[in-house]
């Protein structure tokens, strides 16, 4: 196998693995299998791909391969009954449409589950840093190790509670949804936490040698960014980008040549950047 | 890491052809649904399209002089007509998305992408730092 093709095709994973998913748990209704039925079709993208290059719309692939697995392990009655009426639909539905309606309607769906499996991610039954770790790997495309390295833990702790975290979302019976009504305030409140709090841990680094670590503020801005464009009416979301893209308009004056901190007053205001914070700004 | 996808001008953009009637329908949506995705990944950071040379000049330098010539200037192919900044994690993740990236015109053309430096790739120097503020002045 060519490393070209396995970069491009980590690379595609980072792109779809959350669109992938987060349709998988629509039709499921469960984050944990939805992600294995998307692991499996990686597994599957990794044997064929190399091969038959990669498809044109490798998203597409992913989700059809996926699905079909998905029926394999019904077949072989490995999926739970309440889920098989629901994924027998969409699968008859899948059968059905020719492919481009198939695609619309996939479309139709993406920002919805998407922002369902932000919330599913970060849902207030799971401790804090379970949210965190759950969200980087379902939202962030991050693999456990790369997780494991952000916040300097061992892998396998990390690993842990990605498992622990599946298995309390299925045992509380969490509804794969966007929160309505009065209950949207807490649970956008309880997501909006989990992005500043991995921001956080990128611009004052709590564990480590380093001052700051640009990947995880990077990583934070991608989902706050996520966030408001699904979320577009809730004012809180855009007031958090704005206050990221801003502060990290100074991540590159924050520390010296010696990687020393340096404080606000001392900053050199040519290495702030002007494009984040007219970005932080148009936010507001 | 940042990536600029720079759109190069082609006879319409230089002709100041504007993008709309019913034969540049099709391109514009695609174009629109290229660019919410990149939203909706949170990887989209600025983009815009530029007005044709002809409202451009350009300020030559040589032996200690600066002259400046109006446009327009010839070599379309040479020429920006838009650009789409994105932010993401990989070099092959760029490549994954540009790849993406829709056909701007309706005549043969191409788009070329670029990385940015960021401030990181310089080593430290005070003749580095004077560049980097000239840089983002």
């Amino acid at each position: 196998m060519t490393s070209d093709t396995h970069r491009a095709i980590d690379a595609v994973w980072r792109i779809e693995s959350a669109k992938v998913i987060a349709g998988l748990a629509r039709i499921v209704g469960d984050v944990g299998l939805a992600e294995d039925l998307a692991q499996d079709a990686l597994v599957a993208a990794l044997e064929r791909w190399p091969e038959s290059g990669v498809p044109d719309n490798p998203g597409a692939w992913l989700m059809a391969t996926a699905k079909h697995r998905a029926i394999d392990q019904l077949r072989r009655g490995k999926l739970l009954d309440r889920k098989h009426e629901q994924l027998g639909h969409e699968l008859e539905a899948l059968q059905r449409s020719p492919e481009p309606d198939l695609h619309a309607a996939l479309d139709d769906h993406v920002g919805d589950d998407v922002l369902s499996l932000i919330f599913t991610a970060c849902h207030p039954v799971l401790a804090t840093e379970a949210r965190v770790a759950l969200t980087l790997r379902l939202l962030g495309g991050l693999t456990t190790e790369e997780i494991a390295r952000a916040f300097l833990v061992p892998k396998a702790t990390i690993a842990q509670r990605i498992v622990r975290a599946k298995r309390t979302l299925a045992a509380a019976r969490v509804p794969f949804e966007v929160p309505r009504g009065a209950e949207l305030a807490g649970r956008l409140a309880s997501v909006l936490e989990v992005i500043y709090l991995v921001f956080n841990e990128g611009y004052s680094a709590t564990a480590g040698d380093d001052w700051v670590r640009p990947a995880l503020c990077e990583d934070a801005l991608r989902l706050g960014r996520i966030l408001a464009e699904l979320a577009q009416q809730e004012p809180e979301v855009h007031g958090l980008v704005a206050l990221m893209e801003i502060q990290a308009s100074r991540l590159r004056a924050r520390v010296g040549p010696s990687g020393e901190p340096i404080l606000l007053l001392d900053q050199d205001r040519g290495r702030w950047d002007h494009l984040l914070i007219g970005r932080g700004l148009a936010a507001l | 890491m940042r990536f600029m996808i720079i759109v190069k001008a082609t006879k319409d953009s230089e002709a100041e052809v504007m993008p709309i009637g019913p034969a540049w329908e099709p391109l514009f949506a695609e174009m629109a649904k290229y660019h919410e995705e990149l939203q909706r990944a949170g990887v989209l950071l600025d983009a815009s399209g530029l007005q044709p040379s002809s409202k451009g000049w350009r300020i030559k330098y040589s032996g200690g002089k600066r002259t400046v010539t109006d446009g327009p200037f010839t070599e379309a192919k040479e020429l920006v007509a838009g650009y789409t900044l994105i932010q993401v994690k990989s070099r092959e993740e760029a490549l994954e998305w540009t790849r993406r990236f829709p056909n701007p015109a309706l005549e043969d053309c191409e788009i070329e992408v670029r990385q940015l430096y960021e401030l990181d790739d310089f080593g430290p120097s005070e003749s580095v730092e004077r560049f980097r503020k000239l840089d983002l002045a």
